[in-house]
Parts: C-alpha cells; structure tokens; sequence
C-alpha cells in the first residue's frame, strides 16, 4: 500500500475511492491493527472527495510504520530530530537551494537560452528581416560605389585624353618644349649671306617631310621656335629677322621628326641643300637621337576667334 | 518550523552561493523544483489534516521528482520533451491547486 500511495507521485488511484479498501486488505492486516481505520477513515474521507478531485497530499497508511510508536501525536514526533525529520531538512534545503538557483537563472539569464520559443523565432524573424534590409543596403551602396568608380574612372580617361591632345597641340603651337629623334640643320654662309627666303625654303621642306616641332638658332645662341605664324625677313649684315628678333649667322635649324625622310627632302636635286651651295653656301645636315627643341613660342591672345561648342 | 527554517536556508544558499547550472540538467530543473513544490504543499496539507508522515512525505518528494525528471527525460529521448514537460507541469500545478485549497480551506474555513 504504501508505495503505491505515495499521492505525490502517483496520486491517481486514491481519488477514486476504490483505493481505499484495497489497502487494508493487502498489508495492513498484520501490522498495527487501529491506526488505519482510526485515524484514516475520518479524516481522509470527508475532505478528500468533497474538496477536490485532487488527489490527497499525504495519506496515512505509513505513519505507524515509521515511527511506530504514537500514531496519535504527529507533533510529538517533530521534537527529537529524528532521522526523517533532518532528510526532510536536508530536502527542503536542497529545493530552496535549487528554487533560488533556478530562478536566478531564469531571471538574470539575460541570453537567448531562456528565452521561450516563440521568442526565439520571433527574435529569429526580425533577425533575419533586419538582414535582408542590410542587405539590400549593401547592394545599392555597392551600386552606387560602382557608378561612381567607373564616373572616376570615366572622368580620369577623359582628363588623361586632354592633357594628352592638350600636350599635343603645345608641341604644335610652340607653347610646350620637345625632344626626340631629329636633324640638326646648319647654314653656313659664303660669299653671300644665306637670305631669309632659303631658310623659308628649308623650312617649307622640313615641314612637307613631315617635322613635328622646329626652332632656329642663331650664332649667339638666340633661338626662336617656329610654329606656323612665324616669319622670316632679311636683316642687316647678313643677320635674319624671325618673329621679330634678330638672330645673326650661322643658323641652326633644330627639328624633330623622321630623319631619314627630311634629310631626303632637303638633298633633292634642285633643294635646299643645292640652292645654298649654288650661292656659295654649305648646309651641314646631322642626325640626332635626342634632338631639343626648347624655344617656346608665346601664343597670341585670341580676341575674335571663339571655339564652336 | 525546521521546515520552513531549511527552505529559507536553502534559498540563502542559492543566493549566496550562486551557481551555475549545468547545461544538461537545464530541462529537469525546473520540473523537479515544481515537482519538490507539489510535494511540499501535500505534506503542508497532510500536516494540517494531522496526517503528516515523515517517511512518507521523503519518499513522496524524492520519487515525485525523480519521476518528473524522468518523464521530462524520457520525453526529450521521444522528441516531445516539450510537450512533455509542458504536459508535467500542468498535472503538477493542478494538484498544487487542490493542495493549496486544501490548505486555504483548513486556513481560513472557506
């Protein structure tokens, strides 16, 4: 009987009444013969069925067993600590123990562990929301970040391009110096002073062979660079006049472009070089690797002329 | 008297001591406190219908909560361990409830 009544635990059976008789009938009988009826039956039917169908706390049938000698007096039994009464300290220190550690980590269990599971999944949702809206953030800002490398990009192609048409067109104009491969083209005079219309001449010839950047130097280092503008005059004494200044004898003219192909031009039958020889006169042509134009010709300020957009 | 001295030093303890419980006995914890609970208020009522039994109310506390953790256990070996519980815990509560009105009406004859 005893066992399986422990109420606590499996309580069940005892509610329903039938229990009752099925006790005395297996145990009881040898042992203490008036506790059970005594002290059971007027208590435990009138509270127990009226009150609940909860199954009863604790029921009867053991005391004697245990403690054997007063089923009458339960408080009697308190006083001597008797070995019961320290396992039922010892239990109830261990349950406050565990309900204070429990509930500590219940409460101040701050993390996910606690957490019940809708919680959980409604944490897991928003998460998850949270990182498709960052993603999408990711996405237009690496967007962006391409539009605007590639604008970069785009705009330092295109600034490239102008500083290369920009250098270009300085060589051509005369704004900017020059180097490369080229002729050094010297005028030697003879009985007659080398006239400004066989410097035009070899500047014309030069030009058709295709040079790309030329100046002219006279005897006193003066030199002058030659765009398209410039003019040659006779001077005094044999002197030239180009652009203006006044350079005197013997002229250079330093000019880079295919060499090969001006030297020609200048030899042709009838040219420059056989004009100049004809009046007395020597031209010297000699290639350069690293021919420096380095005369710059200062652009005039346009006052009419405006680029079409 | 010793009772209620043991629970309150009990708790102290947890306060003071302040462990940390162990991953594995996470799910059974708290069944076993309901179910230590459950035996609690039987022998609070059996105490004031003056049938309390000391053997009794030890047997009755260790197996109510060995067997809630075994059925809790049993259950997370099944893959309903929540339910289980949840399960454990409702029969639990209910009979703390008729414990407790036992106690109520004994208290205050209502």
């Amino acid at each position: 009987m005893s066992d399986e009544h422990t109420e606590t635990g499996t309580g069940w059976p005892q509610p329903a009444g039938p229990a009752r008789p099925g006790g005395p009938a297996g145990e009881p009988d040898p042992r203490p013969e008036a506790p059970d009826p005594d002290e059971l039956s007027p208590l435990s039917p009138q509270g127990r069925p009226e009150d609940d169908d909860a199954p009863p706390a604790e029921p009867i049938e053991d005391p004697p067993a245990a403690t054997g000698a007063e089923p009458v007096a339960g408080a009697a039994r308190w006083r001597p600590f008797s070995s019961a009464a320290v396992m039922i300290g010892v239990l109830l220190v261990l349950l406050g123990f565990t309900l204070a550690v429990q509930l500590k980590t219940t409460s101040s269990d701050s993390s996910l562990s606690a957490a019940r599971q809708e919680d959980l999944v409604r944490i897991l949702y928003d998460l998850e929301a949270r990182e498709m809206r960052l993603r999408q953030d990711i996405t237009s800002l690496e967007e962006s970040q391409r539009q605007l490398r590639s604008g970069e990009q785009g705009r330092q192609a295109a600034l490239e391009e102008a500083t290369r048409r920009a250098d270009e067109l300085g060589i051509l104009a005369g704004t900017l110096p020059a180097r490369g491969p080229g002729l050094a083209v010297r005028f030697q005079a003879g009985t007659k002073s080398i006239s400004a219309s066989r410097v035009l001449d070899a500047v014309q010839e030069l030009r058709g062979a295709g040079a790309e950047a030329m100046q002219i130097s006279g005897g006193d280092r003066a030199s002058v660079r030659i765009v398209a503008s410039t003019f040659f005059l006779d001077g005094e004494n044999g002197s030239l006049i180009v652009d203006g200044r006044r350079l005197t004898g013997p002229f250079t003219i330093t000019v880079i472009g295919e060499p090969a192909t001006m030297r020609t031009a200048l030899n042709i039958p009838g040219g420059v070089v056989a004009q100049v020889a004809g009046d007395g006169g020597n031209v010297i042509v000699e290639d350069r690797e690293v021919a420096e134009v380095s005369a710059l010709h200062v652009p005039s300020t346009l006052e009419h002329a405006r680029p079409v957009a | 008297m010793i009772a209620v001295v043991a629970l309150l030093a009990g708790v102290g303890l947890g306060l003071w001591l302040d462990p940390t419980v162990p991953a594995a006995l996470q799910p059974y914890l708290p069944i076993a406190v309901v179910a230590a609970l459950d035996a609690v208020f039987g022998g609070v009522r059996a105490k004031l219908d003056r049938i309390f039994d000391d053997k009794q109310f030890v047997v009755s506390f260790i197996s109510n909560v060995l067997v809630a953790a075994l059925i809790v256990y049993l259950g997370d070996q099944l893959g309903v361990g929540g339910q289980l519980s949840t399960g454990v815990v409702v029969v639990l509560g209910v009979r703390i409830f008729g414990n407790v009105a036992a106690i109520r009406r004994h208290l205050f004859r209502a």
